[in-house]
């Protein structure tokens, strides 16, 4: 197994988790981290991949310079969203509301929205 | 053409210039700055339309840069139509939201539309996947702050609901751009559309379906769908409409563009598999549509209307293999809608504003104060419900024709049946506003909107419904998208 090999096969696993991570936890601080677990196992998949003969690939590099930044800007919104969300509600989860819309289901949002 | 004078780069930078001297400026020169930036933008987007439509397809190295490291811009009759019509609706959307927010602006309103404009821009005319992703990350990034604008906790918690899904939406796509990488070695479309072939490796297989899958995610197709009504109803109306009308576009002119471009080959080996998202655009349509009929809020009304008419996009896949009507019918159903929904949230938002009251039931009455508002949402309606001579019956018509040309009468079914779902929530709003209200109680009529706010509304529902009649030039401009 060559080292890029490696790296692509974690970076799969580390995706793979954070998608798990982001789609069943429930505290939003561990879902944005989930997030950025996704995002660094695409970074070592493009990394890794790319580098099959030994010598490393300068554009993929680039990319995921470009996708860190990304990341950092996308983390740093969800944050600020996370702290406005505590600081109105003084949650720390989102309710997982279906449909908002019919008349129902909203009221049982509400109910489920009340802080405890 | 000079390089400095090429209309493709300006449609990304005159955006971003607008923005953030919007973002300097204040909320004062703010819609000043948005009206004259994208005013030179359409014109930008008809220049570029006519040269599309001489030249086919139309290229430009940012900087001079070459590939792979620089960036190729690139636009084509999809592309075009694209631009044209978000510079088109954003116009109308911002000189509304001037008046809208005439007493208090939402905190970096006026940038955030500017840099989401931008992002769609760049989306239109990228042609490398990795390059599509980080425009999908600007668009999405940038919705996300629109809709928390409002400030309240169930706008912040639709906003938060919304960046977890296109953020999932978009890692997924990265994940599959970075195992193209590995397989191909490039990322570029048009390469990519002859490097694919049949015999493609599983890891490719594997790409194609976490990038349509995460597209699918942000352009909210049922069953993936959740975030929507949310966001798109409990934002402020211009931001509704704003990322009804055209965000939502946007990751399906990509889904649209992957499909044709460097998965077309997949999809011809597998035909069964477009089948899929027309069967989810057909749930789509029926879900969507039995939700707005029984929705409460206005507003959220309107959201799973859109939910419906995203169906309608999907229902195009399995008939693009042969004809060009299929891939009409597609783009002229998104221009229509988003002239269409973009004009139905913009009156519903003076609706709303006048009465007060956020339900359904707050219409009431509307017919005899705000005629011209009431007349644009009725004639919206008609698009969405695709009645003749409106742009939305020509794409229908469009899609009809070619579902049973080539023996797929079931997608012909679905389409009327939306059609008549789509009367029966028009038709309940409607009905609400011709009502009389009890004269006695009511004391002073509600005071008068700005005439902008009606007229802009108006102005929109008109496109959607003239469309139908002047259709030509879009369809011509289709003609030369590569298939």
């Amino acid at each position: 197994m060559t080292p890029g090999l490696i790296y692509a096969v974690t970076g799969c696993l580390l995706f793979v988790l954070g998608l798990g991570g982001v789609l069943l936890l429930k505290a939003l601080l561990r879902r944005i981290l989930a997030f950025n677990l996704m995002g660094s196992g695409a970074f070592l998949v493009l990394v890794g991949l790319a580098q099959r003969d030994g010598t490393p690939d300068p554009v993929p590099q680039a990319m995921v310079l470009t996708g860190i930044v990304v990341a950092v800007a996308a983390t740093a919104l969800a944050l600020t969203l996370a702290r406005r969300w505590h600081a109105l509600t003084g949650r720390e989860d989102i309710a997982r509301v279906g449909d908002a819309g019919s008349r129902k289901r909203g009221r049982q949002s509400e109910r489920r929205n009340t802080p405890r | 053409m000079n390089q400095f004078l090429d209309p493709l780069a300006w449609l990304i930078l005159l955006p971003l210039l607008w923005a953030t001297l919007a973002f300097v400026a204040g909320d004062r020169v703010g819609p000043r700055l948005a009206i004259a930036g994208l005013v030179a933008q359409l014109l930008c987007a008809l220049l570029l339309a006519q040269d599309v439509a001489r030249h086919d397809s139309i290229g430009h190295l940012a900087g001079g840069w070459v590939e792979p490291l620089g960036i190729r811009l690139f636009a084509d009759g999809l592309s075009a139509v694209m631009l044209l019509l978000t510079q088109g609706v954003a116009l109308a959307l911002v000189i509304y939201a001037r008046s809208y927010f005439s007493k208090a602006t939402p905190p970096a309103f006026w940038p955030l539309t500017g840099f989401l404009i931008a992002g769609m821009n760049a989306l239109f005319l990228s042609g490398d996947l990795f390059n599509l992703y980080v425009t999908l990350e600007l668009v999405g990034l940038a919705a996300v702050g629109l809709v928390a604008a409002g400030g309240g906790a169930a706008q912040i918690a639709a906003a938060l609901r919304y960046l977890l899904a296109t953020l999932v939406g978009s890692g997924a796509y990265l994940f599959g751009v970075a195992l193209i990488y590995g397989s191909y070695g490039t990322v570029s479309a048009s390469l990519l559309g002859d490097l694919i072939t049949a015999e493609a490796p599983l890891a490719v297989w594997l790409a194609a379906g976490l990038i349509l899958t995460g597209l699918l995610l942000k352009t909210a197709l049922f069953p993936l769908h959740f975030w929507l009504p949310p966001a798109h109803g409990g934002a402020p109306a211009p931001v509704s409409a704003l990322l009804s009308a055209l965000v939502v576009k946007a990751s399906f002119y990509l889904f649209l563009r992957l499909w044709l471009g460097p998965f077309a080959t997949l999809a011809e080996v597998q035909p069964l598999l477009a089948q899929l998202p027309a069967a989810l655009g057909a749930a789509a349509i029926l879900w969507g549509s039995w939700q707005a009929i029984r929705a409460d809020r206005l507003k959220v009304l309107i959201a799973y209307s859109t939910v419906a008419q995203i169906g309608y996009l999907f229902l195009i896949f399995p008939l693009l293999g042969s004809g060009a009507l299929a891939l009409q019918a597609g783009m002229l159903q998104a221009t229509a809608h988003g002239l269409a929904k973009a004009a139905m949230f913009i009156a519903a938002g003076t609706l709303i504003k006048v009465s007060g009251s956020e339900r359904v039931l707050g219409v009431a009455g509307a017919a005899a104060h705000l005629p011209v508002t009431l007349f644009a949402f009725a004639l919206a309606g008609v698009s969405l419900m695709g009645l003749p001579p409106s742009g939305g019956f020509l794409a229908k018509w469009l899609l009809i024709d070619a579902a049973l040309a080539q023996g797929q009468p079931w997608i012909a079914g679905v389409a009327i049946a939306g059609g008549l779902l789509a009367g029966i929530y028009v038709f309940r709003v409607l009905r609400l506003a011709f009502r009389v209200t009890a004269a006695g109680d009511d004391e002073t009529p509600p005071p008068r909107p700005a005439a902008l706010l009606e007229w802009s509304a108006f102005l929109l529902a008109a496109a959607s419904i003239l469309l139908g009649l002047f259709a030509m030039p879009l369809i011509n401009l289709l003609a030369g998208v590569a298939r």
